[in-house]
């Protein structure tokens, strides 16, 4: 079963590694990741589409939300929220096909980003099974390669992570907490 | 100006470091320069992987934060075990590691391991400090995230040329960590409810757990108990959390726990989890654990709760807080205590007829010094107030069962990752810290042979720690399981060729003997405490003795094998 997790974290060096790591500690295998800086470029956001029996959802939450990089862990995988991927597929077609490509496109809402003799680049949106339909379809027409960027999501239930405040060092505070 | 490794020994020195367990390096030539002028303790260990025992000897002696150091490479890498360790039993140390020079980083240079991420997993966080700027927040900060929540080791890696680059040292004065998130008060409510829940229940059971110890809380505990006057199990890292003489102690349940404290699991209607984690070593087959009970399960860190047996009653924060208020709770709702006081009477003496049926005894013979007898001398001689740091296999459990502890801190013992070679490193860690405290390294052969180099750390710093070999000449505890699960097909568990303990110890300048005949060990432990500096006594016991009670691995814990059984088909 497949579990979608938006994840808020600090954009430092080895925070993704730390989040990736509890994945293949417990021999998970991440079907996407995407990941890039929010709107605060000291934060990023990242969505992880990973194979997790629902029973172990919470414990994996739970721990992602244990990573000092981590401001907020969120399982959305039953939540309301958007999801999108998007897909670059290079298709090659004879030159009798190329208006009917263009008008399977179209229904797909993909648009042409390059065009050449031997055929299209084509740029599409849209939740997963939406792209694996345009993939095959593309698919029947000619050879094709896609590259897939992955589930990228927004929850529409805002949810303010809890963040800690500065804690005041006075020497020697660490040790004798 | 400073350099970055002078920085780096005023921030220890701001965290009121005493003492660094460490083995230098080519990368860390300039922080042991800057430590020659400096007056924090340095203790020359013989291999790294010690330094990190020792650290945590340290630690576990003192509650506070340990310290180890090693070069990069190698040295990083032999602290992995170390910190492995410290992360299972969640003990508080900072661990600082040089690394190659940052233009060298990723070149695969001379003695360059990626510390970083090879620790990754082995620590609660880790930094590398690319520049010197960085440096004081880091070391801070690593002893934050070491001491606070739930404490663990934390690794900080340091390119030499920030250990030479030139600044000025700007006091830190704030941590900001805001995804670091501690929960220490227990919500209110829940402590109310917890509070009812504990008066409702007939059969109550404390099951006290290494979170008691980390939080300090032993006297809340204590005042907890004899309020609820309930039976108290505490597991193998929470031993001495109550005095181990409290009428209302049970022992150490689990695999090798007493029949009355796995029984009072399995009978009780409320177990009140505080400070532990479900260990499958305490559970056994967990289908099968404490059937008829409901759980409150009290726990700094929200990921435990939950993650073996889910709890009826959660809460999250320090034990101690939790306890406090919880103890209050219990006053303040002491008109409710009289609901159930017959039903719980009567469990009070159920425990106490399992306890009485089923003592956890030494045994004798005139013949040999079996195990136990010499944990029982040792435990006359501590009479509850000795450190001991164990050593990891049958000894560990037979001392465990065994010995007293009147006081937390006193025993030291790898019990999550059950590394072997950790008890003599522990030992001079816990010597170091309590300088005037006697200090047993109760080992076995095996895991003595692991770190008979720390020898000649004991004898350089004159540590008068009592070195006990319980030497069965095998790896006893494997021999057990391949006795009683593996047809007794003994395979590769005999330890031939144990050096003369008189000359081993000759070799280093300590004095040492063999002691084998039983009339003699009273006097050999007598001369070996009585010595002032350190002693090592190799104590030839039994060879094939197992440890009873024994709760088969996969079973359940009422599945004990209390005694000698016939051989079981492996599960």
């Amino acid at each position: 079963m497949l579990q979608l997790i938006s994840l808020l974290m600090e954009n430092k060096p080895g925070a993704l590694m730390r989040v990736t790591g509890l994945l293949t500690a417990r021999g998970y295998n991440i079907e996407s990741l995407s990941v890039a800086r929010t709107l605060d470029p000291e934060l990023s956001r990242m969505s992880i589409v990973v194979e997790v029996e629902p029973p172990q959802r919470a414990q994996l939450i739970k721990q992602m939300n244990k990573l000092i990089n981590v401001l907020q862990a969120v399982d959305l995988t039953e939540a309301a929220a958007v999801r999108r991927e998007l897909a670059l597929v290079r298709v090659r077609v004879s030159r009798e096909n190329r208006t009917v490509i263009l008008k399977e496109a179209e229904i797909f809402g993909a648009r042409p980003v390059d065009s050449s003799l031997d055929g299209f680049a084509l740029e599409v949106t849209g939740d997963p099974e939406k792209i694996d339909e345009f993939i095959a379809v593309m698919g029947a027409y000619g050879e094709i390669e896609v590259t897939r960027s992955g589930l990228v999501a927004v929850s529409l239930e805002a949810k303010k992570p809890r963040l800690s405040p500065p804690v005041l060092k006075e020497e020697g505070i660490a040790q004798n907490a | 100006m400073l350099n970055g490794a002078q920085i780096v020994l005023e921030c220890l020195r701001r965290e009121k470091v005493e003492c660094i367990f460490g083995y230098p390096g080519g990368v860390t030539l300039p922080l042991y320069d800057a430590m020659y002028d400096s007056p924090i303790r340095h203790v020359l260990v013989r291999h790294e992987q010690n330094a990190c025992f020792a650290a945590e000897g340290w630690a576990r002696a003192t509650g506070r934060v340990g310290v180890c150091c090693a070069t990069s490479g190698p040295g990083a890498t032999n602290l992995v075990t170390g910190l492995v360790d410290a992360m299972m039993d969640s003990i508080p140390v900072v661990a600082i590691t040089g690394q190659v020079p940052t233009r060298l980083i990723g070149s695969d240079a001379f003695q360059e391991a990626d510390t970083f991420g090879i620790t990754r997993s082995c620590t609660k966080h880790n930094f590398l400090v690319k520049t010197l700027a960085d440096l004081p927040q880091a070391i801070h900060e690593a002893f934050h995230i070491a001491a606070t929540g739930r404490p663990g080791p934390v690794l900080v890696d340091i390119p030499k040329d920030v250990f030479q680059a030139r600044g000025r040292y700007a006091p830190v004065s704030s941590i900001h960590l805001p995804g670091y998130k501690v929960v220490t008060e227990g919500h209110a409510g829940q402590i109310r409810r917890a509070a009812q829940m504990i008066w409702e229940a007939k059969r109550p059971l404390v099951y006290a757990g290494g979170g008691i110890i980390a939080a300090g809380a032993s006297e809340e505990l204590r005042a907890f108990v004899e309020q609820v006057d309930a039976p108290a199990v505490c597991t193998l890292m929470a031993l001495g959390a109550l005095p181990g003489s409290h009428p209302n102690f049970v022992s150490m349940p689990g695999m090798h726990g007493s029949y009355a404290a796995n029984m009072s699991m399995s009978e009780a209607d409320l177990l009140i989890a505080l400070g532990t984690r479900f260990d499958d070593r305490v559970t056994g087959k967990l289908s099968g654990f404490a059937p008829h009970a409901k759980v409150i399960h009290v726990d700094i860190d929200p990921a435990e709760i939950g993650k073996n047996r889910a709890a009826d009653l959660p809460i999250v924060g320090d034990a101690k807080r939790v306890l406090r208020k919880l103890n209050q709770a219990l006053a303040d709702s002491a008109e409710l205590k009289p609901l159930n006081e017959a039903a719980r009477a009567a469990w009070r003496e159920r425990v106490g007829e399992w306890k009485r049926r089923h003592p956890l005894e030494p045994e004798f013979s005139s013949e040999e010094i079996k195990p136990q007898h010499l944990i029982s001398e040792m435990d006359r001689i501590s009479g509850g107030e000795a450190i001991v740091a164990s050593d990891v296999g049958q000894h560990q459990m037979w001392a465990a069962q065994l010995m007293r502890f009147n006081h937390p801190r006193l025993w030291i013992n790898s019990g999550g990752l059950g590394s072997m070679g950790f008890g003599l490193p522990a030992a001079i860690g816990a010597q170091m810290a309590r300088p005037d405290a006697l200090v047993f390294a109760l080992l076995g052969d095996g895991g003595f042979q692991m770190s008979i180099p720390e020898l000649a750390t004991i004898a350089n710093e004159r540590l008068p720690v009592k070195i006990i070999v319980m030497n069965n000449g095998h790896l006893g505890m494997v021999r057990q399981w391949q006795a009683l699960f593996y047809h007794n097909r003994l395979s590769q568990v005999t330890l031939e060729g144990f050096p003369d303990p008189e000359k081993l110890a000759g070799a280093y300048g300590l004095p040492g003997r063999m002691v084998e005949a039983p009339g003699e060990l009273r006097r050999a432990l007598r001369e070996c405490v009585e010595e002032p500096g350190p002693y090592l006594l190799n104590v030839r016991v039994s060879p094939f003795e197992n440890v009873y009670p024994m709760v088969p691995a996969g079973a359940a814990i009422t599945e004990m094998v209390l005694a000698p059984p016939q051989p079981v088909e492996a599960t």
